[in-house]
């Protein structure tokens, strides 16, 4: 019986951080495939709380999206997220705790523009970097999706940073039959 | 090794219809996973409306929801009882792009307990929302429609799969 939900490929962040979590060369095998990420930047913010984006193809653009965001009091909606991928905590987070996304992409090969869903989520059991995040997302490129790339972290500042060691990815391919 | 996560049946839609039906569905599994790229064919927004059933669908005023939801302005929650359907917006937005619609019918075979569904919708033109909802009956689960309303056709091109995950 073939898999219907099968490993692709896994990243995890070694000392020294990376700018960058890739997956290249995606192949062309399945119909739809799902990211599950955990993550930590490298950001010192004190507001322990940074962002990270999406990337596929090699392009930046065409990205929209659709947000419902909360944070144990406030609850809104935006629709300015473009390629956001996910809130994660910084280094002023409570020490090895990292944020988590799931992000699944149906039909990443048709000819059709890419709709996504994401969850994702930081909890840190303080009074900083806690937040919940639902995300409609749309790339408008009628490209088969070979390359997904999560990166472009940085504090909520503004202020560039990395994705911090012990950061893990991993892609999977799902089958429809 | 036993599959845990597997592809039940799967639906592209060749032409527009009223409805998508997956009836005769296994009872070997122990969740069910549907998810579905959904768009309209008159472009205009529709709620995705959802019956489930054992043998006939359930058409009374068994389903109940609270849903939470987000239109890129301005964030809601609410709720509903005794309703004759599950309702979710949010899940289909136009004749393009596709909407992104995953929803999980936990403990779909148990014949002891109700049964409760979450439901995440995804347009990115319209908005999302997260959906629970309960179906208050212990019959299994062997038939599920998915229609839209105000009444009109899913477009062509709409795709369904329904997976069953194993717990063991």
């Amino acid at each position: 019986m073939p898999v219907t939900y099968k490993k692709i490929a896994s990243v995890t962040v070694g000392a020294g951080g990376a700018s960058s979590i890739d997956f290249t060369s995606i192949p062309a095998t399945y119909d739809d495939v799902c990211i599950l990420m955990s993550a930590r930047s490298t950001g010192t913010n004190v507001n322990a709380q940074g962002f990270c984006y999406f990337t596929f193809n090699s392009l930046t653009t065409s990205f929209t999206s659709r947000r419902l965001i909360q944070d144990g009091t406030t609850v809104s909606s935006d629709s300015s997220g473009g390629r956001f991928a996910a809130y994660i905590p910084n280094s002023q987070a409570t020490a090895s705790t990292f944020g988590t996304m799931v992000c699944y992409i149906p039909n990443y090969r048709s000819s059709n523009n890419k709709s996504y869903s994401t969850d994702q989520g930081m909890e840190n059991n303080s009074s900083t970097a806690y937040l919940q995040g639902l995300v409609a997302g749309l790339w408008s490129n009628s490209s088969a999706i070979t390359s997904i790339s999560i990166g472009g972290v940085i504090d909520s500042t503004g202020a560039s940073a990395n994705f911090a060691q012990y950061s893990t990815a991993t892609l999977y391919g799902i089958s429809k039959s | 090794m036993p599959a845990t996560y597997e592809s039940i049946a799967t639906t592209t839609l060749g032409s527009a219809q009223l409805n998508v039906e997956f009836t005769g569905i296994s009872q070997s599994f122990t969740d069910l996973v549907l998810v579905m790229q959904i768009a309209d064919s008159t472009n205009d927004a529709r709620d995705v409306y959802m019956q489930v059933g054992n043998g006939s669908y359930d058409t009374a005023s068994n389903y109940s929801r609270t849903i939470l939801t987000g239109n890129g302005t301005a964030a809601q929650s609410s709720r509903s009882s005794n309703a004759s359907f599950m309702s979710m917006s949010y899940a289909v937005y136009s004749s393009s792009p596709l909407s992104v619609n995953i929803v999980h019918f936990m403990s779909y075979s148990n014949t002891t307990t109700n049964k409760t569904v979450l439901a995440r919708t995804n347009g990115a033109g319209d908005g999302v929302s997260a959906n629970a909802f309960l179906w208050r009956s212990t019959s299994a689960i062997e038939r599920i429609k998915v229609y839209l309303q105000p009444t009109s056709n899913i477009n062509t091109g709409s795709t369904f799969t329904l997976y069953g995950i194993k717990a063991a």
